[in-house]
């Protein structure tokens, strides 16, 4: 059986997206990642399969828990990781993204991480250098590891993703992980509702191939998983909503909402929340019902499984 | 300069509803002596040396009514000099230039540099145009009477819309006092803010701020109502998308306006933009494929008269960048006819109507007597082999900038010669 997955190669050379993987590949990642579940729960936690190995972090936008993610998870499996501070480099200097890559690369990584506000910004990175690239999130476009480990929790929870009716809620046009997690999550069969309201809902959105929804009762309606998004203000220019308190009136997740789900239905958020905004802070905590924690514990193992597979 | 004869080509002359087989003759001061089927071998004098066309078309030289050039102030990006020899190169013999530039051409004093610049170093026409507001401010209007009397061809922001209502009924009346020309690029910056597409599923899943069309089509609606009460020459720069071409068909009829189009929005669309192609960048943006055949029925209704390249000449460096960081706009003016001839070949849009959408229609609304072969006006012309398989390379493109969004596309059709007065500029 192992030999039969080693020879299994992943079909990208970078992870830039969902959107790029096929379902072979999918699987590839989660079940390596399931691999290495328990071992980040045992004592010693450190593997040698990166020896050698230089990841840099590339964070153009600020972030806590993917960054610190990434870093132990190269760390883990004992990479050099090397976490570059943005705010002190030549980037505030005016050099381009292209000439950062182009600096970067003649160090020779293996692997680069990078998160940047602007969509498609991996994509350019991955034109211009060597090694491999993983998107850590670009602008609203995509953050793949996000939407692996959301998969990876629900496997991990209900056995399967197949069949299940999946609920993303809020700000979904601001949101990389909603179109990451469409992709993802209707690749291995889920039924998707999307709530938002009319403002944060993205153009054409349902060409995806999900339900919309802007009343939150109607799209959570005998839902397994109810996933919350953060309201991303930072990324509001002008007026998309009258205030937060009327936000969390009708979009934000309340007890008497989560009761059109179904009983056993599962909370998920990406972080960071904004409690008392999108979600009922109670319920946010709720251990028989909310899996945030689980969703960060997670993240850490399918960032092991794509540094492990995107480096070889 | 000796006479010139030129025998056997396919003539087309729309200004002059001529489409025939024919010659042409230029006089010794460079001037259009005869055209047509009249001026075949048995009516030239028998010593006199010709030109065998077989083959080949002979259209006037173009009027591109949208060029930006990067003199002064981006020099870097393009001068007269470049623009004028890639204009050669693609048949055009006249453009209206952008007043983008750095200074902004928004006054009298600066009109005599351009005019004197674009007379010593380009040897096509320069047509310069002139800001509608001072510093494109979009607050207060230039001197439109004192400008024109300067050689100003027209006014318009170039790449910004004048937003203010108010502001855009007293241009109008203004413009209705003193006979000027207006072009509007239509585009609501509040409903467009940030936007970066076509407002639609590619732009969702590109992650890019989308531009709606109906930012298009707020500004055409409302400036055609403003129109109602002062009907000054007014031309929309170019438009993209089928509700807009809507709006127009409807007040067609009760006032009079003028429409253009850019080749780019008749010949791509938003697919195109595939991998975050920056060059593809462009205003207004590409739209859906519906969009696009909206507007070549359009053409083929008469409800759009103008066809421009909307030469955006922009340097690598500010290419070389993230989408939301790219610069926008293409080069296009050596390719504006070949791309435009696609649209012939591909049976979409008749070619008399093509060439008059590129010749006699932008210089009626441009109110000069060029794009066209009268007896007695200037030699402007070019020869063109509609057939010639081509492939588009950005390092053979005569531009100072490479930014040609149809990188590697298979043209068919090629200019061969270009005159200007009689004087052959460009030869293949």
């Amino acid at each position: 059986m192992a030999l039969l997955e080693k020879a299994i190669k992943i079909s990208q050379k970078h992870l830039l997206g969902i959107q790029d993987l096929s379902i072979k590949d999918i699987h590839l990642i989660l079940d390596e990642a399931k691999k290495f579940i328990s071992l980040n729960k045992s004592k010693n936690k450190k593997l040698d399969i990166l020896r050698g190995k230089t990841q840099i972090n590339l964070f153009f936008e600020p972030s806590t828990r993917t960054q610190s993610s990434f870093e132990l998870a190269g760390k883990r499996l004992g990479a050099d990781v090397m976490s570059m501070n943005i705010t002190n480099s030549a980037i505030k200097k005016g050099e381009t993204l292209i000439d950062t890559a182009m600096t970067l690369n003649a160090m020779h990584p293996d692997i680069i991480v990078i998160r940047h506000q602007d969509s498609g910004a991996c994509n350019l990175l991955s034109q211009k250098v060597n090694c491999a690239v993983l998107n850590a999130g670009d602008g609203r476009r995509e953050h793949p590891t996000q939407a692996l480990l959301d998969a990876l929790t629900i496997i991990d929870r209900k056995d399967k993703v197949q069949g299940l009716r999946i609920a993303i809620c809020g700000d979904i046009l601001h949101s990389r992980v909603a179109r990451s997690n469409i992709y993802l999550l209707n690749m291995l069969g889920a039924e998707v509702n999307i709530v938002a309201p009319s403002n944060l809902m993205p153009k054409d959105i349902e060409k995806l191939g999900v339900n919309t929804f802007s009343d939150m009762k109607k799209g959570l309606k005998d839902c397994d998983i109810v996933m919350m998004l953060r309201l991303q203000n930072e990324r509001m220019s002008s007026s998309f909503l009258s205030s937060n308190r009327e936000y969390y009136e009708y979009f934000g997740l309340t007890p008497d909402k989560l009761d059109y789900a179904k009983k056993d239905a599962l909370i998920m958020h990406p972080g960071p929340m904004n409690r008392g905004i999108e979600i009922d802070t109670k319920l946010a905590d709720d251990i028989n019902k909310s899996v945030i924690k689980e969703q960060v514990e997670l993240g850490v193992a399918v960032r092991m499984a794509c540094l492990k597979i995107f480096c070889e | 300069m000796k006479k010139q004869y030129f025998l056997n080509a396919a003539i087309i002359d729309p200004k002059n509803s001529l489409d025939e087989m024919g010659g042409l003759i230029v006089s010794e001061e460079g001037k259009i002596e005869a055209v047509g089927k009249k001026v075949n071998k048995n009516n030239i004098p028998s010593r006199e040396k010709f030109i065998d066309l077989s083959g080949k078309h002979i259209f006037p030289g173009l009027v591109d009514m949208r060029v930006f050039v990067g003199e002064p102030g981006y020099e870097y990006k393009e001068n007269f000099k470049t623009l004028s020899n890639a204009a050669l190169a693609g048949g055009v013999t006249s453009v209206v230039t952008m007043p983008n530039t750095s200074p902004i051409i928004d006054n009298v004093s600066i009109v005599d540099f351009l005019k004197r610049r674009g007379r010593d170093k380009s040897k096509i026409n320069i047509y310069p145009s002139a800001s509608l507001t001072k510093n494109l401010e979009g607050n207060n209007m230039t001197e439109f009477g004192l400008l024109q009397k300067k050689g100003i061809i027209g006014f318009t922001d170039g790449t910004k819309t004048i937003q203010n209502s108010r502001l855009m009924s007293r241009i109008m009346r203004s413009a209705f006092d003193l006979g000027c020309l207006i072009m509007q690029h239509a585009e609501d910056n509040e409903l467009s803010q940030n936007g970066m597409m076509n407002d639609g599923v590619i732009a969702t899943k590109l992650g890019l701020q989308g531009i709606p069309e109906v930012a298009e089509k707020i500004i055409i609606e409302r400036d055609l109502s403003l129109l109602e009460d002062f009907n000054c020459r007014y031309h929309i720069s170019q438009i993209s998308s089928s509700k807009s071409l809507d709006v127009i068909e409807k007040k067609k009829d009760q006032i009079d306006f003028t429409t253009g189009v850019s080749i780019n929005n008749l010949s791509l669309n938003e697919n195109d933009i595939g991998d975050f192609r920056t060059f593809l960048k462009l205003s207004p943006p590409l739209r859906t494929e519906e969009d696009r055949q909206s507007l070549i029925r359009g053409i083929n209704k008469d409800l759009i008269e103008v066809l421009v390249s909307d030469h955006k000449p922009e340097d690598e460096e500010s290419k070389r960048l993230t989408f939301s960081q790219a610069a926008t706009g293409a080069s296009g003016i050596e390719t504006l006819l070949p791309l435009s001839l696609e649209l012939f070949h591909n049976n979409s849009i008749k070619l008399p109507k093509i060439i008059k959408l590129l010749t006699s229609n932008p210089a009626k609304v441009l109110k000069v007597d060029k794009g066209n072969l009268s007896i007695g006006n200037d030699a402007d012309f070019c020869i063109v082999d509609i057939n010639k398989p081509w492939i588009v390379k950005k390092e053979k493109m005569i531009s100072k900038s490479k930014n040609t969004c149809i990188e590697d596309k298979k043209l068919q059709g090629k200019v061969t010669n270009t005159f200007v007065k009689g004087v052959e500029l460009f030869k293949l």
